[in-house]
């Protein structure tokens, strides 16, 4: 690859370089070659995403400017008139609260907990090897093993957390019943199955920092821990980005663990008081228990624009936060 | 790596991308003139015997069972995505009562099973059970079962808690739902009960009870012209009330239906009685497990019969095999086969002929102390008044019910609740 790289840089770089042709045909394939087989060797990501990426957001953006019922079908244009029946509907900004609620209790401590993670990883432990790997096992675990494993942890009868904390004298706890302990539950669900994910992305990128950076800080008698904060977290500052990012798209499309955790008749709904009900989850209710289809597609895209708006936000603070210092911009 | 190979290895890649899509919707069709019939099911319907038997009279056909066990609400949305989507429905599915109101508008996404021959079979059903079936003079779907309603005990906890076992008698402790209720304080108060509540649920009790008392009117959430009643029918707001009583006399183990410690409640004892319709005893069984034979038992409902739930067999057009497919829903749904279902499972028969047939009316139960479930059940059936359901029943439904769970929760009062289930129902039904 490096080779043809630098041959068509040269091309390129010699235009009126004397050519010495073998065959002129031959040529022009060449210079043909050179052109569009890079556009060839990128193709695959594009066609698929097209397939499966543009067409059903264009295709979603189209249905939800209908009144579409799922079994019925089309039911013509109706303009923004879903959109704005959503921005009134009590139960989208419901979900929307718990969305938020679920992905802060979820986010914040694991990515400082995936921070923490790191930072031992990347000391000289014993088999460290094992220890990587071993905090991306839950993450190769299925969700839905996860989310019933947890569901059964968290249950209200003979579940292991009630019992636990039975022994401290507290009360047991109905954890779907109450709005902050089902966010609580579902936030541990989403923390035990990434924290792991994002600690090896971090660790990574902690392991590219470069070492006398750390070696001059300790001559000048920076304690660990102001070593920890003035030169990891600033250059890991990239990386911690993406994890942000990451979070954020996965919290806010929360779907499977929240809808196993209220494991019943009407677990779409997100429990008696939808206390956990996502914005994903009411997009499949309306979607497709309720059949509102276009409805659903609007929704669909409402949280599209959601996620991109946090995301910025979370670009910004992330700045803020982490690129304090600017001496330690690369 | 020269640049032929390089290219080689594009083209590979894209070839091998584009196979790895191709072949994720590779279809599964048996080749050698072997058919394979789907039948989509949820819970349980009993059909495993018949099938073989289908099979042995039409020798190539494979007959594949989808969704034995599963919920309702796991069951319908995807059914609705088959429908939708035109592709990956069984060649039979079931529809449940409320599911056959919401499908009827679209009637033109099942066979007409009178096109297949159904039309001479008017007479194995039920008048009601066989007019529900038809959308527009077309026969979409074949009665399977009804639900006849009673209500199922432990007895060894009744006898622990020193009330009367037999089931004649417990039958007279209650004629009324209050004198239901009452029979649980005093179980509730008696000195060992095997730390069990009274009731399982305020879910699965409003259900059974409201489906009681909407018989009266013929309908429950929804009035005959598809208007929304929540709060106009008098059926809804007693069937609350009662549950409501029920609720703060503390008689409830706080059990929503269907979810897994609903189940695992069963097995640990953690309640008394049920409302259960004749399916439910197929559940009771399935959930409690084979070390509780013996100690559940039957006796009637309080209040006086009633029908809760029970099931259409439909063919959707997109099937291949439709004309094999009606051949085996009528058959399915033949006497012969509601009686396969009723031997399985207990699904009552919505047949006259298998009602009147003795492995029916001379059924006893041994799960359930030997229970005379054929004259329990059967006896009602006749006499069942079918409930009309709006077209968004369910939704509905499951609003109110989780209602009631918030009180059950002690997330709400009663009267919190019930205006929250009146607003929400509303929003559900626009």
């Amino acid at each position: 690859m490096t080779a043809q790289i630098t041959r068509g840089r040269h091309d390129r770089g010699s235009p009126d370089a004397a050519p010495q042709p073998p065959a002129p045909s031959r040529h022009r394939l060449t210079k043909i070659d050179l052109k569009f087989s890079p556009y060839i060797f990128i193709s695959p990501f594009f066609i698929i995403f097209a397939i499966f990426g543009a067409f059903p957001l264009a295709y979603t953006l189209w249905v939800s400017l209908r009144k579409w019922d799922l079994l019925g079908g089309d039911g013509g244009f109706v303009g923004l008139d879903n959109y704005s029946a959503i921005l009134k509907d009590s139960w989208f900004w419901n979900a929307v609260y718990n969305t938020f609620g679920i992905f802060l209790l979820a986010t914040i401590p694991q990515i400082l907990l995936a921070l923490v993670t790191a930072y031992w990883l990347n000391k000289k432990l014993r088999a460290r090897t094992a220890f990587r790997m071993g905090v991306l096992v839950p993450n190769v675990t299925s969700v839905a093993a996860v989310a019933i494993v947890f569901s059964q942890l968290f249950g209200r009868d003979f579940g292991l957390i009630n019992w636990l904390i039975g022994f401290v004298g507290i009360d047991p706890i109905d954890w779907p019943a109450g709005r902050y302990s089902a966010w609580f539950a579902v936030a541990t669900m989403v923390d035990w199955r990434w924290t792991g994910y994002h600690a090896l992305i971090l660790l990574a990128a902690m392991q590219a920092i470069p070492k006398d950076l750390y070696e001059s800080a300790s001559i000048d008698g920076a304690s660990a821990l102001r070593q920890f904060w003035q030169i990891t977290v600033p250059l890991l500052r990239p990386t911690l980005l993406f994890s942000v990012i990451i979070a954020t798209i996965g919290g806010l499309q929360l779907f499977t663990e929240p809808l196993l955790f209220n494991g019943s008749n009407n677990a779409i709904l997100g429990g008696s008081l939808r206390q956990s009900q996502t914005v994903a989850m009411y997009l499949y209710e309306q979607g497709f228990t309720r059949f509102n289809f276009g409805y659903g597609a609007a929704i669909a895209w409402l949280l599209f624009l959601l996620i991109i708006i946090v995301s910025l936000a979370n670009l910004v603070l992330v700045r803020r936060l982490a690129g304090g210092s600017k001496g330690a911009e690369q | 790596m020269g640049a032929t190979t390089r290219r080689l290895a594009a083209v590979a890649s894209v070839a091998v991308l584009a196979l790895t899509g191709i072949s994720a919707c590779g279809d599964d069709e048996g080749g050698d003139g072997n058919v394979t019939l789907t039948v989509d099911v949820f819970g349980q319907f009993g059909y495993d015997e018949l099938y073989r038997k289908f099979e042995a009279s039409h020798p190539g056909v494979t007959i594949k069972e989808r969704g034995t066990g599963a919920n309702l609400s796991d069951y319908s949305p995807k059914l609705t995505q088959y429908l939708a989507t035109n592709a990956g429905a069984g060649d039979i599915v079931a529809i449940e009562e409320g599911l056959l109101v919401q499908y009827k508008p679209q009637a033109d996404k099942f066979e007409n099973l009178l096109d297949h021959g159904a039309g001479d079979k008017k007479a194995n059903f039920l008048d009601w059970k066989w007019d529900l079936g038809m959308a527009d003079g077309k026969l979409m779907g074949l009665g399977t079962d009804v639900g006849g309603l009673a209500m199922c005990y432990r007895q060894d906890l009744f006898q622990k808690a020193g009330l009367p076992t037999n089931r004649d008698e417990v039958s007279k402790l209650w004629p009324t739902w209050d004198a239901y209720i009452a029979t649980g304080e005093r179980f509730k108060s008696a000195p060992d009960n095997g730390g069990a509540s009274f009731v399982d649920g305020a879910t699965n009790l409003f259900e059974a009870i409201l489906k009681q008392n909407g018989a009266s009117v013929g309908y429950t959430f929804y009035d005959k012209s598809n208007k929304l009643a929540v709060d106009s029918n008098p059926a809804v707001k007693q069937s609350w009330d009662t549950t409501m009583k029920m609720i703060n006399a503390g008689l409830s183990a706080n059990y929503q239906s269907w979810t897994d410690q609903w189940v695992a409640g069963f097995k640990q004892s953690k309640f008394a009685t049920i409302a259960c319709p004749a399916w439910m005893t197929g559940v009771i069984q399935g959930n409690a497990g084979d070390g509780l034979t013996g100690k559940w038992d039957i006796a009637t409902v309080p209040g006086g019969g009633g029908n809760w739930g029970g099931s259409w067999l439909g063919v959707p057009k997109q099937g291949k095999n439709k004309k094999l497919a009606a051949e085996l829903a009528i058959f399915l749904t033949s006497p012969e086969g509601q009686l396969g279902g009723w031997k399985a499972k207990g699904t009552l028969p919505s047949s006259p002929q298998a009602l009147d047939d003795p492995s029916v009316k001379d059924a006893t139960n041994a799960y359930f102390s030997g229970a005379p479930t054929g004259k329990i059940f059967a006896a009602g059936a006749r006499n069942l008044k079918p409930l009309h359901y709006g077209p968004k029943n369910l939704a509905v439904q499951d609003q109110v019910l989780n209602a009631s769970r918030t009180v059950e929760q002690k997330q709400r009062t009663p009267d919190q609740a019930w205006t929250q289930a009146v607003a929400d129902a509303k929003k559900a039904a626009a």
